[in-house]
Parts: C-alpha cells; structure tokens; sequence
C-alpha cells in the first residue's frame, strides 16, 4: 500500500493504492474513468493507452504506485471546455471508429504522435499505430483521421 | 431534412465514444456487486472424477462456489444447438450434451468445470486455484482430417461425425462430369480463425429479491433470442420476469451470438447468492472459450468443356465443430456454405457433401461471413485455377461462366434476384488498371520483388432471413425483424429495433432512414436497442440483416404513422384521408394551403380532448397516441456481390508478403450512407487479409491451444496495408423495399480469396492460408528460387 499524489486530466488527486494495482485498473475502478479499456492481456492491443507525464503509455503495464508526482491524461481529459481535440474531431469525420472499443486507446496514441512528429508521412502513421489493435475499421479511416488531424494541429 | 439517405452523414454515436463516454458491460459496476472467476479445463479431454471446491469455500471473500453438480442440481439446462441440420440418410445431426459447468467430461481447453464467486475479483482468482478437480486424461483429437478415425469422444457419436449432409443432384453432377473435357482439381484448407472482438466478452447477473426479476448485462449481439434461449432452454429465469441489456458492445462479428456458459452461470449464481455476480474475460478466456469459426478440408472438382464453360461442379467438405454445437454450428457449414459454393457463375449441376465432425478443440460458429467465406474461397481459387490451366485470361474466363439473367434460380438454393456482375466486375478492372499490371510486375522484378494479381468476384446471400425457408431447413426461430416508432407528444422520436449496433453505426444509418421518411431533423430522433425491456422482440443483428430487414421494419412502422397521421390531418385540415398528402414532415390537403407538421399532428394524436378550434382532432375510431409497430419477414435473402482485386509483392528473400494495391467494387443495392458502408469493407477486408496472410488458431497434439495470445496470434496491424480503393454499382435489392442488399461481411467473405490467388500468382505455387513468410519462403526454395534458397 502506498498513497500516490498525481494529477489526472487536470485534477489532483490523492489515493491510497495496493502496490500491485496497474495504472488501468486505478483509472477504471478507483477514478471511475472507464473511457481507458482493458482489451488483453499483453500489453499488445493499446485499448488502454493514456498519457503520463505527455507521453503515451499502454497503462495496463504501468504500476500505479509508480505514477506518483505524475500528471495522467486520459481520453476523458482530452476534450476542452466541451470542445472535441482536432484529433477527436478527424476521426468522426474520417469515420475512424466504428464499435469505440479501441478508439480512446487509438486517439492517445495519435495525438502524441503528432507531438513527436508534426506531419508524420502515411507509413510513419501506419508504424505508430502498430501498437493499437483495432478489428472493426481495417485502420483506413483512422489513418486518414490522423492525416487529417496533423494539418490542423 | 430530405435526401438524408445517400448522404455521407457523420455519425451520431462518434461523440461518446470519443471522448471516453461509450458504455460497455465491463463499465458497468452495480451496487453490492461480487465477482466470479472460472475455473477451466487445462486439459483437451478428461474425465472429471472429482470437483473438491472445499478449501476454495473457505478462502478470504469467498461467497460461493459452483459446480457441474450445483448446475445438474437446481436443474439448469446446457447449451444448445439453435439451428439442426439433417444427414443426407434423413437421420438428424447428433449433438452431445453441452452442460454449463462441466460434469462427467471436459471436452476442450478452455472447457468450463467450476465458478468462484468472492467479493473482489482476486480473491475469486486466488480461490480458484484451490479447487481440486481431479481428472483422468484422455488423448484427444484436434485436427478436422482426423476426427472420423480417431475413437469416440462423446458417447453414441460414432466416428465423430455430427452429421453427413449432402446438397445438389449426385446423378445429374455425375453425368456432367462424364461429359467434361477437362476437370480441375483441389485441396483446401481453411484455416481456423478467431474472431478477436476488441471487447472481451463480459456478463453481470443481477437478481432482484424483491421483485423476482433478473436482469442480465451481457455483451450480445442478440438480447432478446438470449433472453428466449436462457429462458427456454436453460431454465435460468421465465422470460417475462427475465432483461437482458446489452449496452455498448466493442465488435462481436459473430462470436457475440451464442448464449455462453458465462451468461448463464453468473444469472444462476446471483439467484443463488441474492447479488450482482460480475465476470470479464481475460483475453486468454475470450481466445480458449468464445466460439471460433472456418476451420474446413475440402476437394473441390470443376467440369470443363474445351471453350471454358463450367458444366459442373463437386465439393466435399469435412467441417470441424470443435468440442460441441453451439447455436449456428450446424448451419454455417452447410447452408450458409454449400448452397454458396457456385459463385456468381451458371453452372447447371453441382453437389456438395459436408461431413461435421467433432474434436477436442473450442467449438466453432459463425464468424464473419460464417460458410460464405469458407465457399467464395473454395470457387474463387477453383476458378483461378481452371483459367490457368485452359489458358484463359482470368477475367474472361469469369465472364463466360457469370449469371447475366436475373431472376436466376442456381442448381442447388438460391434464387438470386438481381445483379449485373460484369457492371463490377469491368468497374474494378479499369480501377485496378488490370490492362498494366504486366508492366507493374515487371517493375517490382526489378526490385527483386515476386509481384502477383488475384481476383475474387464474390457474391453471398444475406438479409437474413425469410422464417418460411430457414424454418424448413432447421431454424428455431424464423429470422424476421421488428420495430417500433414512438412519437412522443413533444414531437420528436424514439425507434425501437430488434437489432443492435456492435459497431455498424445503427443510431445514423436507421436515424437518416427515419429522417427522411418522417420529416423529422436527424438530432430528434433516437434509435433505441440493445434492452428487453424497451422494444420489441427482435432476433439481433448478424448475417448481414439489419438494414434488409430490420431497416425495412422502420421503413413500415413509419408508413404505418404517415397513414394514421393522413386520417388525422383529414380531421384538423377539413378534408379526406385520400385527399392528404404528405411529403418532407407535412401533410398537406390536396389543392389548398392548408397543412400540419407531424409534430402537430402528433402532439394532437396525444390530445383526443379540445385542441384549439377543433373539438378533438382525433377522427372518430382512430386510438390516441402515434405509435406503430412492424414485423417485417423478408420473402427472400438478398445477394450483394462484387469483384476484388489484390496485388502483393512477395520478397524472395524472406518470403514476406506485402499487399500493396487493393480494390473493391461492391453491388450493395442502395446504399445509405456511404462513408459508414466503406468502412464495413475497409473492415472486412482487413479480416479477410487477416486470414490469408497473418491469422491461426493452432492446437498442438495434446489440445492445447499454442495461439492464445496477441503475442502468438498474429492479428492485422494499420502497417500491413495499403489504401484500399472502394467503389459501387448498384441494382436494387427486390427482396425489401429500401433496396439494400447488405455490406456487413462482404469484405471478409471476398478477401482470403483474392489475396491468395495474388500470393498463389506470385509464387507459382499452391499456399495455404496464412500465407506467412515461412511458408512462402519454402514454397519459393521448393519452386528452385535462387534467392530463397541463398
């Protein structure tokens, strides 16, 4: 057991945490923000990809203990004064999710590849994104989403 | 507001879902609630001689402990078979008991024996460790080829064999087999696959104590048939005192279908124990234990005369069911597949044998496309192949054999209303520039890269279904749609459907149908499923149906509100029913400037008192209220085809596969929404590269499932793939009077055969699916490449 500070989606926040609680679960069961999904296992879907500290995680293989003094931003947080991020925004247009299940987990991960790189070309996009698994959209509208996104960030 | 359909509308559900607001069952956390964890067999076949859960009782939060026994005890039904099919002797398919929890036997890995339930879900995990179950291990049987000789593994199931079906004239195919001048030949495996919705499945019972009610959060692609199954059949709860809610559901593409153990375990657990009882699979549970699908060996033979006419055709197919029959088992490889394997061609004599077998593997089902991906594959790598082998070009050999008269009744099932398949076919080849493609594949040899073409002009038969023919066949329940259109008196509406979103964007789709039929803006009208207790019956969505069907539910729920409204505008507006039109949300009286909006109208269906001026506006006879409801039975199943075509390039070197130029014309009838229908085909293609090139699910000798991973199971990633050209030609589907035919599987029934010839074209020589970099590297080295071989 361990009390952890951190601040999430802007908020701070101070929690008592079991040392074996992942980051995930923390998120979900303790903060009731279920907008970070659990989709395997293996740390190889990337449903669960959130920010620490402004870089993307998968956080179903990050320790909560170990985000003490960070600062967390998760799909909920992404939004600004009920404004949609550009990112959100292209992957309605480009039609980039269809059943959500890995969208909060996919939008993570492209908004910080466009932190990393400003117009990433189309198989730097498709490389990025090699660690989010999505079933549903065969990766065309999320791809172009995320193209979509870089000339308007 | 008109002229909604055919508009590349954004989609009303984007919002929750992007912002982290989509609510799934795993989202889900109820008061009080506790937490079950199963125990599974970690063997293929065993006898159970002992289930001892006594120290797992007295493990810390330990609330329960259930059992095969408990289950027999309190009398709860197993699994079922929802759809039987008959053997070709007239005898009926055998299915083996299927319990909840595991009894006598344990029948694959991953089977169910016990179930923990403790008041956190570690504490359910921990005590799950110490249940004892004692087994006598049997060797066991996993691969299709093998089943038949292998002892019996389910009492009374001689060699295995669930059933022997055969379609289609032996005689007639016999004789024109005799008078063919050439007859190809080949072997085909189709590989097992599973489906790996993003979502794990997940299920929380919730009985009420007070109430007698049980409500069951499930992630299902069907509520109510789950609700009649549990009900019927496994006797957990009486229907009526019995919801199940299916909230957001992340994918399903079939393996969300069956009623699993889990459902029907945590229901009966939290009657047992008075509390919400709450169970998500691990990604390991949802590889072992949801249905998986494919996995066939078959011999397919076409007859040939000299000009390239096909003149018959023979198929026999051993299906692997895997360790039982769960609901659509029986029917996906032999009604879903062998009236299918004809393609888009006329072949005037065919017959096909499916034998089902069981064995020590997770039981297979519907998935994506479910028998019509398993016969596009069989006829589209025959047909490639007897183009090779007589010299023709692939295309022309295609167009010489198509169906080009419609309706077109094929020699074994359908009866295919429409189409125009050298429409798509000529469409894809100038898309694709096929004219060139010699010299795009003399350009990737100069980049030392083996480049190949492949085609797969498919068609499948969706819309599922009409009740009268499935019923026939062995359906248990017939496959019509249901819906309900609410107005409420503030004029805006509530539409309730029979089938549920798992993705395919349901809440824009039937919005801008209704949209456009009532005249009411997009933003007021809420498309409602997913819960017993909202609508009405309705048998979910799967099949590629819910736009034929149950989209034409809406389509005569709204007719039937427009003709009500029409008798009570005649009322307000001093005219005749006959003599109102209504057009863009207004009833308007014939010849004068008088009209209602249908929110007027309805706010006055909700007023039968003094409204205004007039005294009631209801007309004498007619009911309050504007609500109407339709079942709509389809009186065919509609048929969407269209031609893909692949090109990869294969590296000689590493044997590495690229897909690098895709291209798809689909004929889908009408299309609503066009950005919605391309992203089911970006989708399904995916899936359907995902087969040929990347995906298996393999059980070593002993049964165990070496694949139960994303580490081991190769799932398609945004780097695998290039932009995919999509584009349409349309005839109407006849058979509903949207005209749509449906786009849900296309994409995945189309694929595997189109890269696989590519791959097959590259290489010169047969591959089986997964094309992975090994096997084509040592297919290359068998051919005598240099370079594979350096």
């Amino acid at each position: 057991m361990a009390v952890i500070n951190l601040k999430v989606n802007g908020k701070k926040i101070s929690k008592e945490v079991p040392d074996n609680v992942i980051l995930s679960d923390f998120l979900r069961n303790l903060l009731n923000l279920t907008g970070t999904h659990v989709g395997c296992d293996t740390s190889q879907c990337g449903a669960c990809v959130v920010h620490l500290n402004g870089n993307s995680v998968k956080s179903c293989t990050t320790l909560a203990a170990d985000c003490d003094g960070s600062e967390i931003t998760t799909i909920e947080g992404l939004a600004k004064n009920g404004k949609m991020h550009p990112m959100q925004e292209a992957f309605k247009k480009h039609h980039g999710l269809q059943c959500g299940f890995c969208t909060p987990g996919m939008v993570m991960s492209a908004v910080d590849l466009l932190q990393k790189k400003k117009n990433p070309s189309e198989q730097e996009i498709r490389d990025w994104l090699e660690g989010n698994l999505c079933r549903c959209t065969g990766y065309q509208g999320i791809v172009a989403a995320v193209k979509d996104a870089a000339s308007k960030m | 507001m008109a002229n909604l359909v055919g508009a590349r509308l954004e989609r009303k559900e984007d919002k929750k879902f992007l912002t982290g607001k989509g609510r799934y069952t795993a989202d889900i956390n109820l008061p009080n609630q506790s937490y079950a964890y199963f125990v599974r067999s970690p063997h293929a076949r065993a006898k159970i001689t002992k289930v001892d859960h006594s120290k797992a009782m007295k493990a810390p939060g330990v609330i329960d402990v259930f059992t095969g026994d408990s289950v027999a005890l309190d009398k709860i039904g197993g699994l079922i078979c929802g759809w039987k099919i008959v053997s070709h002797d007239g005898k009926d398919m055998k299915c083996p008991p299927h319990p909840v929890l595991a009894k006598d036997s344990v029948n694959f890995v991953g089977d169910h024996v016990a179930v923990v339930v403790a008041e956190t879900l570690e504490q359910a995990k921990n005590a799950a460790e110490l249940v004892n179950v004692s087994y006598k291990v049997q060797k066991a049987v996993t691969k299709t080829e093998d089943a038949t000789s292998f002892e019996t593994i389910h009492e009374g199931i001689d060699n295995n064999l669930s059933f022997d079906f055969l379609l289609g004239d032996k005689g007639k195919t016999d004789e024109a087999f005799s008078k063919a001048d050439k007859i190809v030949k080949l072997d085909i495996i189709n590989n097992r696959l599973i489906p790996n919705a993003m979502e794990p499945r997940a299920a929380i019972g919730d009985y009420n104590t007070s109430s007698d009610e049980l409500t069951l959060y499930t992630a299902s692609q069907n509520p109510h048939l789950d609700r009649l199954i549990m009900s019927a059949f496994n006797a957990v709860h009486p229907e009526h005192k019995f919801r199940i809610v299916s909230p957001d559901v992340g994918g399903g593409f079939g393996s969300k279908i069956n009623v699993y153990a889990e459902d029907v375990v945590v229901s009966y657990a939290s009657k047992k124990i008075g509390r919400p009882v709450k169970w998500v699979a691990e990604r390991s549970e949802s590889f072992m234990s949801d249905n998986h699908g494919r996995d066939h060996v078959t011999h397919a033979q076409l007859a040939l005369k000299n000009d390239g006419k096909i003149i018959g055709m023979k198929v026999d197919t051993i299906a692997n069911l895997g360790a039982y029959s769960l609901v659509l088992a029986a029917v996906t490889p032999t009604y879903l597949y062998a009236p299918l394997i004809l393609g888009i061609y006329d072949i005037p004599a065919a017959c096909c044998t499916v034998k089902g077998v069981y064995t020590n593997t997770a039981p297979t089902d519907a998935y994506r496309g479910a028998g019509r991906p398993e016969a596009t594959y069989v006829i589209e790598r025959i047909v490639t192949k007897a183009a090779k082998e007589i010299g023709m070009d692939q295309a022309e050999f295609r167009k010489k054999n198509f169906i080009t008269k419609f309706p077109h009744q094929q020699c074994l099932v359908h009866n295919i209303d429409s189409g125009d398949y050298n429409a798509h076919l000529d469409k894809a080849l100038e898309l694709a520039d096929y004219k060139n493609f010699e010299n795009r594949r003399s350009q990737s040899a100069k980049k030392g890269k083996l480049r190949g073409i492949g085609f797969s002009t498919y068609f499948e038969a969706c819309g599922v279904a009409p009740s009268a023919v499935v019923m026939s066949i062995g359906a248990g329940v017939g496959l019509w749609e249901s819906a309900e259109v609410r107005f409420n008196p503030t004029g805006n509406v509530s539409v309730f459907t029979g089938t549920h979103s798992h993705g395919q964007s349901h809440d824009t789709t039937f919005a801008q149908i209704v949209g456009d039929k009532l005249g009411v803006a997009i933003e007021n009208i809420d498309i409602v499923h997913g819960d017993t207790d909202k609508g009405p019956f309705g048998m979910g969505t799967y099949g590629s149906r819910s736009l034929a069907v149950g989209g034409t539910a809406i389509v005569n729920a709204c007719d039937k509100i427009i003709a009500k409204g029409k008798k009570v505008a005649a009322k307000m507006l001093e005219g005749k029913p006959e003599d109102i039109d209504f057009k863009a949300g207004e009833f308007i009286l014939k010849n004068s400037n008088k009209k209602k909006t249908i929110g007027e109208i309805a706010f006055a269906c909700y007023l039968p008192g003094t409204f205004g001026d007039v005294k009631s506006p209801l007309p004498e006879g007619v009911e309050p209220g504007l609500i109407e409801t339709s079942f709509f039975d389809p009186s065919n199943f509609s048929f969407p085809s269209g031609s893909h075509i692949c090109e990869v390039e294969v590296d000689e070197e590493t044997g590495e596969t690229k897909l690098v130029k895709y291209t798809v014309v689909d004929d889908f009838g009408t299309v609503i929404n066009p950005m919605i229908v391309e992203g089911q085909v970006y989708g399904g293609v995916a899936q359907g590269v995902g087969q040929a090139l990347y995906e298996n699910a393999h059980y070593d000798e002993s049964g165990q499932l070496t694949s139960a991973s994303y580490m081991d199971y190769t799932m398609p990633r945004a780097d695998n793939f290039p932009q995919i050209t999509i584009d349409y030609t349309c005839t109407p589907a006849t058979s509903n009077p949207i005209g749509a035919k449906g786009c849900g599987e296309a994409g995945t029934i189309a694929a595997p055969a189109a890269v696989m010839n590519a791959v097959i074209d590259a290489v010169g020589s047969d591959i089986s699916m997964p094309a992975t970099s090994e096997k084509v590297w040592n297919a290359l080295k068998k051919n005598g490449s240099k370079k594979a071989a350096a």
